[in-house]
C-alpha cells in the first residue's frame, strides 16, 4: 500500500504514463498455450515439487486409476524423496506404492482407504509414521483448516483444454463427478491436470477451471470405467441381499421419514441396489418422491431420476457409467464437490440437508459404533469413506449387514476399530433382527407400531458369539500404524501394528 | 425340536437340499413356516452319507428350534430309509416327509419304523408324517392315505413326478394338475389334514408363480413347497388376508371379548350372532395377519 | 473299531464348508493339521473340536488334514464325522457317540 502510494504521490508521475507504469511489457496472445506441459516429468520439474512436499490424488476411477501408479513411479525415478501421499482414496490397484514407501519416496500418507496389499503391508508395520485416514468430509476439513497442505496436485481427467477447463463425464473414459478433485483443486498450491484428450478452448461445462489449475499435460490413459465397478447393473438374486434389501426398505417405509420431498443416500453393491428397488416400488405405490439422492450415485439412483422419484441428485462420486453418462445429460444431476457434500465446516455442506442414509459396516458392536476400516483380523482393508460424515448429519443412519459372514461376527462387543460413533447410528439391520439405538426412541416405537420385530443389540451380539463362538482376541504391538481422524480432525481411534 | 402341531400355518415349505451346506446354515433366516431338508432327489448318491449326518446336526442346532422343520428322506426299499429315519428322528425333526406314496402301506412301515426308534431312543414328541403323492395310484388313494395314521399332518402334491406318470408335462395353465390338486384338497380336508401345493420351478418368473399362488390358495391350499428362499416373500404376500379381512377379524373378537367380559354367553356383532367356528376363523385371520407382517402402520 | 483302515475325505472347498481328510498314522493318538480362514480368531477352538469329535468315534492312530472356509461348528462336526465313517467303511454308525 504504502509502495502504491509512493508510486501516485511520486513527482515524476504524468497522467499519460501512470496508469502503465508499473505493468511488464507483454507480447499479445502469449500465454494462449503456456500451460501446456510436453510430459508428466516437465510438469512436476515446473511445479517446482521438492522433497519433503505434499502431493494429491483424487479417486474418481476407484480401482480403474491409472495416474497414481505412474505419477509415482516417475516422482520416484527423478529421485524425490520423504514426500507426503494425501491420496481422496487408495484402491487395491494402489499395491506398487509399497515399493515407493519402502525406498523412502512415501513417508506419510493421507487417505480414505487402504486396501489389499498396501493395507496389509501397513497393518504389519511397513511406515514409520501412522497413515491417517480420514472421511471425505474430513479431508476437506484438514484442507481448511491448513494441516493437510498440498504443494502439488495431480488430477487425471478424461478431457480438458488448453488452459485447464475440465470434467469428467465427457470424452473416452468417463469417470463421471469429479467431487474429490474440485475440492483438491481449490486448496492446493500448485494443480497439474492429467488429461487424456485435449479438447478445444473452452471446454465446458469445467468442473476444474481454469482459474485453479497451472499446468495441463496430455497423457495416453488416466483411468479405465469399467473399473470403478462399485454399481450393480443387475438386479442381485443372492437371498440374503434380497432378504437385507426388503427389511431396509421397510424400516425407511415405516420410520416416519418416509413423506414427499424426503432425500436419500445409499451406498455401493447388490443389497444397496436392491435397497433403492424396493423402495421405488413403495414410492410408486404410496406416490412419493424424493427431493434428491446425495453421495456416490449409481445408475439405480439414476433410474429413480428419470422416473421422477427423485428430483435432483448431487453427485461427488459417480459409481458406474450410467451415473457418470447421466451427469453430462441430465440437468437435474448435479455434480458437487467434496466441500458442498460433506465437510463438516464448510459453509454449507450437503449432508446437513440428508434424511436417510443407508451404510454397510464390517463390524458393529454393543454401542452402535461402526468399524469400516479393519477387518476381522485387525488387517486395514476398508475405507472410512462419507460414513460418519453422513451418519452424523442425516436424520436417519441405518446400518446394514449380515449379522455374521461365513463365520465371522459382524456383531462385537466392540468393534477393532472405530470409524463412526454409535451415537451417529440409529438403526443396524441383520438378517437375524433389527436393533435400534436406545437414544432414538421414536424410531423404536415407529418400527414396533409397524409390526417390524425389533431387538436390543445385546441379544444381536450373543447370537453371533453362539452361531461363531467367541473370536479370540487380536494381538497387536503398541505401535501405531493408522490414525483414523473424526471428520472434524480429532482422533476418535488407532489402528496399531499385528504383533 | 419346535413346538409345532397339526394346525399350525404353513404356507411356505422350503425346500433344502441337505448336501449344500450354505443353504443349510443359511436357510432358517427367510423363516419359512417350514423348513424341508431334503436327503433324497436333491442329493447325489455318493453325498447321501454326508448329508444325512449334516441335517442330523442341523436339526439340533439352536437356529432351527424355534422354526418347525422336516426332512424328506429316501425310500425305505433303499439302503438309505433307514439310516435317514434313525437320523432325522433322533435329531428331532418335526415332521418325515414321505417320499413317493402310492399306498397306505407305504406309510405303515414309515410309522412303524418311527415308532420303533422314538421307543428306542426315548423320544416323547410324537414325529409328524406329511405324505407325498406323485402318482397317479397315489391320487387314486389319496382318501385312504391321508386317513392312514393318526401322525399324518399333510399331503402333499409331487408335480414333477406326477405328470411323468400320467404321459405329459406342467404347463402355464395347469390344467394336467387339476384332478390331483382337486383329490388331495379333497383327500386332507376330508381327514381334516393339511394340503400343500407342489413346487414352481421357474425361479425367474415372479408372475408365473404369483398366479399359481393365487389359484392354489383359491382352490383350499394351505402352503406351497418351495425351492427358492426369494419366492417366501411373494407368497406369504399372496397368502395375506386383506385389510377388510383384518378389520372384521377384530370387530369379531373384540365383541367376543365384550361378551366374555359382561358375562353374556352370546356374542353378538351388528344384530348378528357370532358363533364359535366364526370366533376361530377371525382368530386365524388375526394369526395370519401377524406372520405375514402386515398388521402395519395403515391399520 | 479305533483304527482308520484306509484314506476318506468329506466336505467340499465352498465358503462355508470344510473339507476334512483322514488318513491312518502309525502312531497313537489323533493328529490334526488345521488350515483356516478364520485361524486367527477361531483356530485353537476349531482344532479342539476336531480332536473332540474325533475322540468321541473313539478314532486312534489317525491324522485329521483340515482345510476349512469359514463353517459353523456342527458343519465341522459332520465332516469329521463322515470322513470317519467312510474311512472306517461304515454307514450304520453308533449314533449316541455323534451327537
Amino acid at each position: 500500500m504504502r509502495d502504491l502510494e509512493k508510486q501516485y504521490t511520486s513527482a515524476e508521475l504524468t497522467s499519460v504514463n501512470a496508469p502503465f507504469f508499473a505493468c511488464k511489457e507483454q507480447v499479445k496472445g502469449q500465454d494462449r498455450e503456456s500451460k501446456l506441459c510436453e510430459s508428466i516429468e516437465a510438469a512436476i520439474k515446473r511445479s517446482g515439487l521438492k522433497d519433503g512436499m505434499t502431493i494429491s490424488f483424487h479417486h474418481a476411477f476407484r480401482g480403474g486409476d491409472m495416474i497414481i501408479n505412474k505419477v509415482m513411479d516417475i516422482i520416484a525415478a527423478m529421485g524425490f524423496k520423504d514426500l507426503t501421499l494425501a491420496s481422496s482414496s487408495l484402491a487395491s490397484v494402489h499395491d506398487p506404492l509399497i515399493e515407493h514407501i519402502k525406498n523412502g519416496v512415501v513417508t506419510q500418507i493421507y487417505t480414505s482407504g487402504l486396501r489389499s496389499k498396501l493395507g496389509e503391508a501397513i497393518s504389519n508395520g511397513l511406515m514409520e509414521k501412522p497413515v491417517h485416514i480420514h472421511s471425505h468430509g474430513g479431508r476437506v476439513h484438514l484442507l481448511q483448516s491448513g494441516e493437510l497442505s498440498i504443494d502439488v496436485a495431480f488430477i487425471g481427467v478424461p478431457v480438458c483444454d488448453r488452459f485447464g477447463n475440465a470434467n469428467g463425464h465427457e470424452g473416452r473414459s468417463k469417470c463421471g463427478s469429479l467431487g474429490y478433485a474440485m475440492s483438491d483443486a481449490e486448496f492446493s498450491k500448485y494443480v497439474i491436470v492429467l488429461t487424456e484428450s485435449l479438447e478445444e478452448y473452452p471446454n465446458g461445462p469445467a468442473s476444474i477451471a481454469q482459474d485453479q489449475v497451472d499446468c495441463v499435460v496430455v497423457v495416453d490413459a488416466v483411468g479405465d470405467p469399467s473399473k470403478i465397478g462399485a454399481g450393480e447393473t443387475r438386479m442381485t438374486t443372492n437371498p440374503k441381499e434380497l432378504l437385507l434389501a426388503s427389511l431396509t426398505a421397510k424400516v425407511i417405509e415405516y420410520s416416519g421419514l418416509f413423506k414427499e420431498g424426503f432425500s436419500l443416500q445409499t451406498g455401493t453393491g447388490g443389497a444397496s441396489l436392491a435397497t433403492t428397488m424396493f423402495l421405488s416400488e413403495k414410492m410408486e405405490e404410496k406416490k412419493i418422491t424424493a427431493s434428491f439422492g446425495l453421495g456416490g450415485i449409481t445408475g439405480t439412483m439414476v433410474y429413480m431420476l428419470k422416473r421422477g422419484l427423485i428430483k435432483k441428485l448431487l453427485d461427488v462420486q459417480s459409481f458406474d457409467e450410467f451415473a457418470a453418462k447421466s451427469l453430462g445429460e441430465n440437468k437435474n444431476h448435479i455434480e458437487i464437490s467434496a466441500n458442498q457434500y460433506a465437510n463438516p465446516s464448510s459453509k454449507g455442506a450437503a449432508v446437513k440437508q440428508l434424511d436417510v442414509v443407508v451404510l454397510s459396516a464390517l463390524e458393529v458392536d454393543l454401542d452402535f459404533n461402526v468399524n469400516v476400516i479393519t477387518g476381522s483380523k485387525g488387517i486395514l482393508r476398508g475405507a472410512s469413506g462419507g460414513h460418519c460424515d453422513t451418519a452424523a448429519e442425516a436424520k436417519l443412519a441405518i446400518i446394514v449387514a449380515p449379522l455374521t459372514r461365513g463365520r465371522i461376527p459382524t456383531v462385537t462387543k466392540r468393534v477393532n476399530t472405530i470409524v463412526t460413533p454409535g451415537s451417529s447410528v440409529d438403526v443396524v439391520i441383520t438378517d437375524q433382527g433389527i436393533a435400534v439405538n436406545p437414544q432414538n426412541q421414536a424410531l423404536k416405537e415407529h418400527l414396533i407400531k409397524a409390526g417390524i420385530a425389533v431387538v436390543d443389540m445385546q441379544t444381536l451380539y450373543e447370537r453371533a458369539i453362539r452361531l461363531c463362538g467367541e473370536p479370540k482376541e487380536i494381538a497387536y504391538t503398541d505401535k501405531v500404524v493408522a490414525l483414523i481422524r473424526y471428520r472434524d480432525g480429532s482422533i476418535i481411534d488407532v489402528v496399531r501394528q499385528l504383533a | 425340536m419346535s413346538t409345532t402341531t397339526k394346525t399350525k400355518l404353513r404356507r411356505s415349505m422350503l425346500f433344502v437340499p441337505g448336501s449344500n451346506t450354505g443353504m443349510v446354515c443359511n436357510a432358517f433366516i427367510y423363516k419359512p413356516d417350514t423348513v424341508m431338508f431334503d436327503l433324497e432327489d436333491s442329493v447325489a448318491l455318493s453325498e447321501k452319507d454326508s448329508a444325512r449326518l449334516m441335517v442330523f446336526h442341523a436339526l439340533q442346532h439352536f437356529t432351527y428350534q424355534d422354526i418347525e422343520t422336516a426332512v424328506r428322506v429316501n425310500p425305505l426299499d433303499t439302503p438309505f430309509g433307514l439310516l435317514d429315519l434313525e437320523a432325522v428322528v433322533r435329531g428331532g425333526v418335526d415332521i418325515v416327509r414321505l417320499p413317493k406314496t402310492d399306498t397306505v402301506q407305504d406309510v405303515l412301515d414309515m410309522e412303524r419304523e418311527i415308532e420303533r426308534i422314538e421307543k428306542k431312543i426315548g423320544r416323547t414328541k410324537k414325529t409328524m408324517l406329511l405324505a407325498a403323492i406323485e402318482s397317479a395310484l397315489g391320487v387314486v388313494n389319496a382318501v385312504e392315505i391321508a386317513r392312514s395314521s393318526s401322525r399324518m399332518m399333510g399331503i402333499a402334491l409331487g408335480a414333477e413326478d406326477f405328470v411323468r406318470d400320467l404321459h405329459t408335462q406342467r404347463t402355464k395353465e395347469g390344467g394336467e394338475l387339476m384332478a390331483a390338486r382337486n383329490q388331495i384338497l379333497l383327500a386332507a380336508r376330508a381327514a381334516k389334514i393339511g394340503a400343500f401345493d407342489s413346487i414352481f420351478s421357474d425361479i425367474k418368473d415372479k408372475e408365473g408363480f404369483m398366479h399359481e399362488v393365487a389359484y392354489v390358495k383359491s382352490l383350499g391350499f394351505d402352503g406351497k413347497s418351495l425351492i427358492n428362499p426369494n419366492q417366501i416373500p411373494w407368497l406369504h404376500k399372496e397368502f395375506a388376508p386383506s385389510t377388510k379381512n383384518i378389520s372384521w377379524a377384530i370387530e369379531v373378537i373384540e365383541a367376543a371379548k365384550d361378551a366374555a367380559e359382561r358375562g353374556l354367553g352370546v356374542v353378538s356383532l351388528d344384530g348378528k350372532m357370532v358363533d364359535a367356528p366364526i370366533i376361530a376363523r377371525a382368530e386365524w385371520i388375526m394369526d395370519l395377519a401377524r406372520a405375514s407382517g402386515v398388521l402395519g402402520a395403515e391399520l | 473299531m479305533s483304527k482308520i483302515l484306509e484314506p476318506a475325505h468329506a466336505g467340499t472347498l465352498e465358503s462355508s464348508d470344510v473339507f476334512v481328510r483322514v488318513v491312518p498314522s502309525e502312531h497313537a493318538g489323533i493328529e490334526v493339521e488345521l488350515e483356516s480362514s478364520v485361524s486367527e480368531i477361531y483356530g485353537e477352538a476349531i482344532e479342539s473340536l476336531i480332536k473332540a469329535t474325533a475322540e468321541a468315534m473313539e478314532a486312534n492312530y489317525v491324522r485329521i488334514l483340515v482345510q476349512d472356509k469359514g463353517a459353523l461348528d456342527y458343519v465341522i462336526k459332520a465332516r469329521v464325522q463322515t470322513a470317519i465313517l467312510r474311512a472306517r467303511g461304515t454307514t450304520n454308525p453308533d449314533w449316541s457317540l455323534l451327537s
